[in-house]
């Protein structure tokens, strides 16, 4: 049973956005390493007949590899996988995904609630959810959801944010434990991952840690 | 820090109680009812199964599934939103017109066609489907099926009734999937309601069917199955490819949902591609 490369505190990272999100991913995205030692699901919200593009887009800037998830596709370290355009994506028991074509949840589908609620729900204190620019309230449930189960919220600081309703309305619906500014969540999260080769502390430094 | 400590143990007490008492649940429904749950998707049936939970106000899935057992109208209920009630008229309008350019040659060569739309809901996507074949010149040799496991949905697929809010974007729909006319040919409205056209009700029979314990329902020129298998795990999803294949004559036609695919299916070298976009698929001869 003895899983390699498995972070000891960590399984995965959860990230939403909405208003803003190319940017956003495009910021932080591209800087971590090959090896880091989680998967990534993020849902962006976007039109339901987008094509693949973001995917494609990322990927080509990113160490990582970046591509829409599929069903029944096992959520492995070393891949950021985005929520496919108009489906819910959630994590199963046996981390692999699952999509729905159910009710939209906050007028979005796919939804950040529904993604990082099934996530918490799998890997518990686990989690990593991180909440970036938006102009709406989509993922403060999902997020307050992580929290309860011992995980760690992130939150854009609303200020360096396209659009700040999203993250203001998470960090109003639970204790966050990190208020970043969009250039340093990369180094956060290389720092939470113990992948920050060079300035380890830069992100701790410059976060607001409640 | 000890409390929270303490507080997320509980928390995940709860929710290893909560996965047991959903296992008990699905259990219960099987046994009391016949309807088996017990190889979807986890994840897709927990929201559910919290969902319904929060609307019945009922203190926890323990107490809905003693009450289940003994009230109908209640499971009745809790059937509803189990099943994937989403739908609209010519969803994703590029499958719609992959069937009119690349299926609809394919069905003409049969001197009869049988369409069965498996797990129909409120039959939007059936209704369009009717409209498509009718455009294309295949109604006179047509019947359509649709079934679904719950009795609720198909009496309102039976009603032919949609939403009039809707009708912009249906109308959309209808324009991108290649409509050869104007939607409002086949719908009359009245106040916030639209009622189909009596010359596709006529065309389409509705019946109880659940493609996880029922058979074959009958020899098929197609068969369309969109969004469904995907809250299946990937055993029951084999059954029903295997039970679709059954049901569909040499060179059939199956319809699978844009996210579905064959390809971890033992049966996918028995079908070919012939949109892979689309996931349209044609059984080999």
């Amino acid at each position: 049973m003895a899983r390699t490369k498995s972070h000891p505190h960590y399984s995965a990272i959860v990230i939403g956005v909405s208003f803003g999100g190319l940017q956003a991913l495009q910021t932080i995205l591209p800087p971590l390493p090959a090896d880091f030692p989680v998967p990534i699901m993020v849902v962006q919200h976007h039109d339901p007949q987008a094509d693949d593009f973001l995917a494609r887009h990322l990927d080509s800037h990113c160490s990582l590899r970046v591509k829409v998830a599929a069903e029944k596709e096992k959520a492995t370290a070393g891949t950021i996988y985005l929520a496919p355009p108009n489906y819910h994506l959630l994590i199963e028991d046996d981390h692999t995904f699952s999509l729905s074509y159910d009710e939209k949840v906050n007028y979005a589908r796919p939804s950040i609630d529904v993604l990082f609620e099934s996530g918490a729900d799998v890997y518990g204190k686990k989690l990593i959810g991180v909440i970036l620019t938006g102009a709406n309230s989509d993922g403060s449930k999902g997020l307050r959801c992580i929290k309860q189960c011992g995980g760690i919220a992130v939150v854009q600081e609303p200020l360096s944010a396209t659009a700040a309703s999203m993250p203001e309305a998470a960090i109003a619906a639970t204790q966050v434990d990190y208020i970043t500014p969009l250039d340093q969540i990369g180094a956060l999260l290389r720092t939470l991952l113990d992948t920050s080769s060079k300035s380890t502390s830069t992100a701790d430094d410059n976060c607001d840690t409640i | 820090m000890l409390v929270k400590e303490q507080n997320q143990s509980q928390v995940k007490t709860a929710r290893e109680t909560e996965k047991i008492e959903i296992t008990l649940l699905l259990e219960a429904i099987f046994l009391q009812y016949g309807y088996d749950f017990r190889n979807y998707s986890t994840a897709h049936i927990r929201r559910r199964i919290r969902r319904h939970l929060e609307l019945s106000g009922m203190a926890n899935i323990s107490a809905m599934q003693h009450r289940l057992l003994t009230d109908r109208d209640f499971f009745q209920s809790l059937l509803y939103d189990l099943s994937i009630n989403v739908t609209e008229m010519f969803r994703d309008p590029s499958f719609f017109l992959a069937v009119r350019n690349t299926v609809v040659p394919i069905l003409a060569t049969h001197p009869f066609i049988k369409v069965w739309h498996a797990g129909c809901a409120s039959g939007e996507e059936l209704y369009s489907m009717a409209i498509l074949l009718k455009e294309e010149g295949l109604f006179s040799h047509l019947q359509l099926y649709g079934t679904d496991f719950n009795d609720m949905i198909l009496s309102k697929a039976k009603e032919g009734i949609i939403s009039t809010a809707a009708i912009q974007e249906y109308t959309k729909n209808y324009q991108q999937s290649g409509g050869r006319s104007s939607f409002a040919d086949y719908y009359t409205a009245r106040y916030e309601r639209a009622i189909m056209a009596p010359e596709l009700k006529e065309k389409i029979l509705f019946a109880n069917h659940n493609l996880v314990i029922d058979q074959v329902f009958g020899e098929m020129q197609m068969i369309v199955c969109r969004n469904v298998l995907i809250y299946f795990s990937r055993e029951l999803q084999n059954r029903v490819i295997r039970l679709f294949y059954d049901s569909l004559c040499r060179g059939g036609i199956l319809c699978l949902g844009s996210k579905e695919s064959l390809h971890f299916s033992d049966l996918q070298d028995n079908f070919t591609a012939i949109a892979e976009k689309e996931q349209i698929y044609q059984k080999n001869y």
